[in-house]
């Protein structure tokens, strides 16, 4: 096992340690919540690269295959899709009321905002 | 025949019912289909929690399919004692939540406050009762995006930033959960947590064992609001609506606490867990931490919800410690607390919802004198208070004296010296809403009445209990030290 044949870990480090850094760095809340989506995504990658095996064809039952893919891991994260978009669209609903509250997104000022109240 | 399916009944109704009430919207229909519902949980957690002490462990496979491939659940003496928490809470809380609810939300949006309410309610049970590594992240994501939108029905807009705020750290919390998961389930190929715990010390000595248990105790510990990742806690139980802060409060973060006792005792096994892993330290220090530093930030609060809130930051310290003793007393003391502390915390945030249906404020500087205007609400909050603080006679104490013996029986005196200095900061954070409404003088022209009683009674069901458990200790004391023995054992 080399470094570049563990490659798809390389990705998914890359993309979970982007996304964070932009939920914790951006002081914009759709931002956050577009970071928040990528670091979701790259759990998502691991778990899917996981479930494949070298030479593994697609799991359906075919004749004169017998090397599948684990499908398992794929059934998860359909799941783990689906609670991420509703994640993210419950933010995004947040954000809309935020806008409408403070007529702003961004942290800082409504931070102000509170602070003067 | 009914009998055998009552874990699924468990889940499934709460469940149903969350759809029934948006269909339902009417206020007064959603709401008594909450308060039917959340009965009807308590009566089936209470029937499961008879069983198992009368038969044992429940094995309960989904559709009939067996452990490794379909979802199991497996029903320990822990599971039904968190159940009959979260179900019993839920009921006195909603039932609590009618009037409260209809002060504090606009009518059109009440139907999908009950609707939310069930959904929590059927996530936390879940998570409760699943023995299943990733159906446990998919309750708590349920219970958890519920709880978003619970926060943000606050009628001041700082609930929205809350919200927000919680929504942020709690998704990071539960990714890093589904991360320790997905490692779990790449080293051992299972997800069910007795085969967990069965393939585990296999391959324990493996970075990705410890990687994996790493992500899934942050991941927890944020859940959890432990020390210092509780920064999302305080403004989401301030601004929610009282009814929000009182049932999440009593429940969520104690759910939290159930799974970490699960991971570290029955999937990791604690010699791993707590020995290989140098968790049993860090545990004492932030638990040390959470105890006297949100203490001593409450006693700063203006806002009564908010020192609540901070308060329990502190008292989730307390549980962390027991944990962090690694003995079945210490472990009695934790399990002990989750129920203590669901009672105190419970009455006083109930009390606290009555003031806000009077006065519209829970502000310290409007409390003056409240203790003549408002006299059963009152009484409410100082038995609550009295149990927070851990005077004898009261639930607080109970559960305090034991994780003292705990201590003692470990030799771990800083831990006994955190214990009293966070109970002595517990006494001033409390005196100072004690004395405004009792001491303070009862000059004010406006004559206050007491809540109606829907409110009260709910909030004295819950003082008196934390009278009554502070006395007759046999069933609380009883069960926990029966869960404590089977999760230690267990380990």
């Amino acid at each position: 096992m080399t470094i570049a044949g563990l490659y798809n870990y390389w990705i998914v480090i890359l993309l979970m340690m982007t996304g964070f850094y932009v939920v914790i760095a951006s002081g914009n809340l759709v931002k956050k919540i577009i970071g928040l989506n990528l670091f979701q995504a790259s759990v998502f990658i691991l778990y899917i690269s996981l479930g494949k095996i070298a030479d593994g064809h697609a799991p359906i039952l075919q004749a004169g295959i017998s090397n599948y893919s684990n499908p398992l891991p794929h059934v998860l994260i359909l799941t783990a899709i689906v609670v991420g978009v509703a994640t993210t669209s419950l933010g995004l609903a947040l954000v809309v009321r935020i806008r409408e509250a403070y007529d702003t997104v961004e942290e800082d000022e409504i931070h102000d905002q509170d602070e003067s109240m | 025949m009914i009998i055998t399916q009552l874990p699924a009944l468990q889940v499934v109704i709460p469940l149903i019912a969350a759809p029934l009430c948006l269909l339902l919207y009417r206020p007064l229909a959603t709401w008594l289909l909450t308060v039917v519902t959340s009965a009807a949980a308590m009566l089936i957690s209470g029937l499961i929690l008879a069983q198992v002490l009368d038969q044992g462990v429940i094995d309960y496979t989904f559709g009939g399919w067996a452990a490794p491939f379909g979802i199991a659940y497996r029903i320990d003496l822990v599971n039904a004692y968190v159940l009959m928490i979260v179900s019993t809470i839920s009921t006195i809380v909603s039932v609590f939540a009618r009037v409260s609810v209809a002060s504090e939300i606009e009518a059109h949006n009440q139907g999908i406050f009950y609707t939310a309410w069930l959904l929590c309610l059927t996530g936390l049970l879940g998570i409760a009762i699943t023995g299943d590594a990733f159906n446990l992240f998919v309750f708590l994501e349920i219970s958890s995006l519920s709880s978003y939108v619970l926060i943000a029905m606050g009628n001041d807009r700082r609930s929205l930033t809350a919200a927000f705020q919680y929504l942020i750290m709690g998704t990071i919390g539960a990714t890093f959960i589904l991360i320790g998961i997905g490692l779990l389930y790449a080293l051992t190929g299972t997800l069910n947590m007795l085969d967990l715990a069965e393939r585990i010390p296999e391959v324990a000595n493996t970075r990705t064992a410890r990687a994996g248990f790493a992500f899934l105790t942050v991941g927890i510990g944020l859940k959890i609001a432990l020390f210092p990742l509780h920064l999302w806690l305080p403004n989401a139980y301030a601004y929610a609506p009282s009814a929000v802060s009182a049932f999440l409060a009593a429940t969520a973060t104690k759910v939290a606490v159930y799974v970490l006792l699960r991971f570290i005792f029955s999937v990791f096994g604690k010699d791993f867990a707590l020995d290989t892993m140098p968790l049993a330290l860090g545990l004492a220090i932030l638990g040390s931490s959470a105890v006297i530093f949100a203490s001593a930030i409450a006693i700063f609060q203006d806002n009564i919800k908010r020192m609540l809130a901070y308060s329990s930051v502190a008292q989730i310290g307390y549980l962390i410690l027991g944990v962090s003793l690694v003995s079945p007393a210490g472990l009695t003391a934790t399990i002990l607390h989750l129920f203590n502390h669901a009672l105190m915390k419970g009455a006083l945030f109930l009390a606290l919802g009555c003031i806000a249906w009077r006065i519209g404020s829970s502000r310290l500087g409007d409390f003056k004198g409240l203790g003549y205007r408002m006299p059963w609400t009152m009484g409410v909050f100082l038995i609550g208070s009295l149990s927070l603080v851990g005077i004898p006679m009261t639930a607080g104490f109970i559960s305090k004296w034991y994780l003292v013996l705990a201590a003692l029986e470990r030799g771990w005196w800083p831990v006994l010296v955190v214990i009293l200095a966070g109970s002595l900061l517990a006494v001033i954070y409390v005196w100072r809403v004690i004395e405004s409404a009792y001491l303070g003088g009862k000059d004010n022209e406006a004559q206050v009445g007491e809540a109606p009683l829907s409110m009260l009674i709910p909030a004295w069901i819950l003082a008196l209990a934390n009278l009554y458990f502070g006395v007759s200790t046999d069933l609380s004391v009883g069960v926990a030290t029966e869960a404590a023995t089977t999760l230690f054992g267990a380990g």
